[in-house]
C-alpha cells in the first residue's frame, strides 16, 4: 500500500505538488493521471525518496522508503526508461541491478523472458533500443527483485497497442497476487484499460480520485440529434439541465430514457443515445484539467 | 473479524494483502557489494573499457618504449615504473571524474539512488573503487615494470626501490584519482570536470608565467607541480609536503566538500 499524506513540495516560487493525499491499495491497480507538468512525477519521485517534501508524508507499506533495506526487493520503481546508460547492453542493466540487490544472475534472464526482450535484443546496447523496448527493460528492473509494490512512471509511453495490452495482463496478474501498482499517465485512454482505481491531479493538487467504475458512473447520458440545437432547447423545456459534448452531441445527468421521452415528445430524431461512459470520463478529465491544461477546453460541463 | 487494520478500503475480493510490508526479513545491502557494482559499472561500458584499456596498454607500451630505445643503466625497476607513471598520473584522474559523472550525463543516478536511497554509501562505494582501480594500475605498471627490469640489464636494476619511496608513487596515483573524483563531484559532468582537470595546471603555469613576481609562490597553489616530487627519489622536506598540503585542500577537499554536498542534496532528474 502506498499512501501519501498531505505531501507539499514546492520548487522556489511553483508549487510542484500541494497538499497531496491518496492511497493506492494493495491488490489494485492505481492510475495517477494528470496532464504533463501536473504533478506525477514529483509525487513518484517523493515515493522513491529522490525528493523530499516540504510538508506531508509518503509510506510504502508504513515506511518511508530509505528505510527499508534494500527496497529493490520490496518496491519496484521505474521512473525514466530514458534513464538507462547508453553504452549499457539491456542484459548488463538488469545484471548490475539483480548484483546491487544481491540476487542470482538467473534472475536476468527470467526478467528478460517475462517483458518479452529476445536474447539477441538483450545483447544490443541500450542506445540501438526504441522507447517501447526501453519501457520493458525498465519493467525488468523493477521486477526483478520479485517486490509487492510497483511503482512506474509512464511505463505505457511508447509502448504499440499490444505492448499496452501485454502490460496491462502484467499488472493485472501482479495486483491479483496482492501486490499494489501505481502507474501514471497523461493519457485518460491508457489509465482506463490498465487500472482499477484512479487518481486525477492537476496543477499539483487531487482533483478526483476513486474506483474507476465509480467514476466513470458519475459521467450521465450522452444524446446526439439530427438537430443539436432543437434538441438543445426540447431538453431544456423538459426542465433537464445538459451540456455541448463532442461533435454536435450534449451531455446531461438526466438518465437515457428521460431524454429519449422528451426528444420522442418533441418528434426530434436522435442519432445517438447512450450512456456518456468514456467520452463522460474523458470530458471530467479535461474539465478537472482544463485550466492547468496548455489547450483550452471550450465547452463548459456540468458541476463534477 | 478482529483483525487490526488501519485501512478503511472496502473489503476486497479474498481478503487483500497486508498494508504493511513486512521488512524484518529483508538484510540491507552491504558496502562491499555496492563496491563491487561500482567495479563492475566501470568496465562495462565501451568508455570505461577502452579508458581501462588504453591505461594498461599505454603503460605497458611506454615502459617497452625506454627498454628498447633508452640507455642500458635506464632500464630500473624504478625508472621504468617512473616513465608509466606519466600516463598513468594523466588518465586516472579522468576514471575519477566518470566514475561519478556518467551517472549523471546518462542519468542512472535515478536507477542507482533507488535501489540504494542512502547516497553517501553509493559516493563511499565509488571512491573506495576508484583508489582499487589506481591500486590496479599501480600493479599493471609495476609488474611489467619487473619483468623489463630483469631483463634490461642495467647494473642494479632495483636501484632507489624502497617502501617509502614506493608509499610516495601510490600517494601520488591517490591523489590524482582523488583529484578527478572531487572534480567530477563537484562539476556532474563528465565533458567539464576533464576539461577543467586539464585547464586549470596549464591556467597555474600561465599565471605564473606572465606574473613572474608570483612564480615562487604558485607552487603553494599547483598540485601537479608540487606533487611530481612524489616521483623523484630525493629525500621529501617539510615544504614539499606543506606545498602538496595547500594543493590538496585547494584542489581535492575544496572541490570534494561541494561535491559531496551536490551529490547528496541534489535533485536527480
Amino acid at each position: 500500500m502506498i499512501s501519501f499524506e498531505n505531501v507539499s513540495k514546492r520548487y522556489g516560487g511553483f508549487t510542484a505538488v500541494d497538499d497531496v493525499s491518496f492511497v493506492a491499495r494493495s491488490g489494485r491497480v492505481t492510475g495517477f493521471l494528470g496532464p504533463n507538468g501536473a504533478g506525477k512525477s514529483t509525487s513518484m519521485r517523493i515515493m522513491a525518496g529522490l525528493t523530499l517534501p516540504d510538508r506531508g508524508v509518503a509510506t510504502i507499506g508504513g515506511h518511508r522508503y530509505a528505510d527499508i533495506p534494500n527496497p529493490g526487493r520490496h518496491v519496484g520503481i521505474l521512473l525514466d526508461a530514458s534513464a538507462q546508460h547508453a553504452g549499457r547492453t539491456g542484459r548488463e542493466v538488469l545484471t548490475i541491478t539483480a548484483m546491487t540487490m544481491g540476487l542470482p544472475e538467473s534472475h536476468v534472464d527470467e526478467m528478460l523472458e517475462t517483458v518479452g526482450l529476445t536474447p539477441a535484443e538483450a545483447k544490443r546496447r541500450v542506445k540501438n533500443y526504441s522507447l517501447g523496448m526501453r519501457q520493458r527493460l525498465g519493467i525488468a528492473n523493477a521486477l526483478i527483485g520479485k517486490p509487492s509494490v510497483l511503482i512506474l512512471d509512464e511505463p505505457a509511453n511508447g509502448l504499440d497497442p499490444a505492448g499496452i495490452h501485454w502490460m496491462r495482463g502484467l499488472l493485472r496478474d501482479f495486483a491479483a497476487e496482492g501486490g499494489t501498482v501505481l502507474l501514471s499517465s497523461h493519457l485518460l485512454h491508457e489509465v482506463e484499460m490498465i487500472a482499477d482505481d484512479m487518481v486525477l491531479i492537476g496543477r499539483g493538487k487531487i482533483v478526483a480520485q476513486g474506483a474507476k467504475h465509480e467514476l466513470l458512473r458519475t459521467a450521465g447520458t450522452f444524446a446526439r440529434a439530427e438537430d443539436p440545437a432543437l434538441l438543445a432547447k426540447v431538453l431544456a423545456d423538459a426542465g433537464i439541465s445538459a451540456a455541448p459534448s463532442g461533435d454536435g452531441g450534449l451531455r446531461t445527468e438526466a438518465e437515457p430514457v428521460a431524454i429519449g421521452r422528451a426528444a420522442a415528445a418533441a418528434g426530434v430524431v436522435l442519432v445517438e443515445l447512450r450512456p456518456a461512459e468514456g467520452a463522460g470520463l474523458e470530458e471530467m478529465f479535461l474539465q478537472l484539467t482544463a485550466s492547468d491544461a496548455r489547450e483550452t477546453v471550450t465547452h463548459e460541463g456540468a458541476a463534477a | 473479524m478482529t483483525a487490526i487494520s488501519t485501512s478503511n478500503a472496502s473489503p476486497a475480493l479474498g481478503g487483500a494483502a497486508p498494508d504493511v510490508l513486512d521488512v524484518s526479513g529483508t538484510r540491507p545491502i552491504p558496502l562491499t557489494r555496492l563496491i563491487r557494482v561500482e567495479m563492475r559499472k566501470m568496465r562495462d561500458t565501451r568508455a570505461g573499457t577502452w579508458l581501462l584499456a588504453i591505461i594498461g596498454v599505454v603503460a605497458v607500451a611506454v615502459m617497452v618504449g625506454v627498454s628498447v630505445f633508452g640507455d642500458k643503466d635506464d632500464r630500473t625497476f624504478f625508472n621504468l615504473l617512473g616513465v608509466a607513471s606519466v600516463p598513468l598520473s594523466f588518465m586516472l584522474p579522468v576514471l575519477g571524474i566518470l566514475l561519478i559523472c556518467s551517472e549523471w550525463g546518462q542519468r542512472t543516478a535515478l536507477v542507482t539512488f533507488t535501489l540504494t536511497p542512502h547516497r553517501g554509501r553509493v559516493l563511499a562505494a565509488k571512491v573506495v573503487a576508484a583508489l582499487l582501480f589506481a591500486l590496479g594500475a599501480i600493479a599493471v605498471a609495476a609488474i611489467p615494470a619487473a619483468v623489463l627490469a630483469l631483463v634490461g640489464g642495467a647494473g642494479d636494476p632495483w636501484a632507489d626501490v624502497s617502501v617509502g619511496i614506493l608509499g610516495r608513487v601510490l600517494l601520488a596515483f591517490v591523489l590524482g584519482v582523488a583529484w578527478g573524483l572531487a572534480f567530477g563531484a563537484a562539476l556532474l559532468n563528465s565533458a567539464l570536470a576533464i576539461v577543467a582537470y586539464f585547464l586549470v595546471p596549464t591556467l597555474i603555469s600561465i599565471v605564473g608565467g606572465i606574473w613572474s613576481s608570483l612564480s615562487d609562490k604558485i607552487i603553494w597553489f599547483d598540485l601537479n607541480q608540487s606533487s611530481s616530487t612524489l616521483y623523484g627519489t630525493d629525500a621529501m622536506t617539510g615544504s614539499d609536503w606543506a606545498h602538496i598540503g595547500t594543493g590538496v585542500l585547494l584542489w581535492i577537499v575544496l572541490p570534494g566538500a561541494i561535491g559531496t554536498w551536490r551529490v547528496l542534496r541534489s535533485e536527480v532528474k
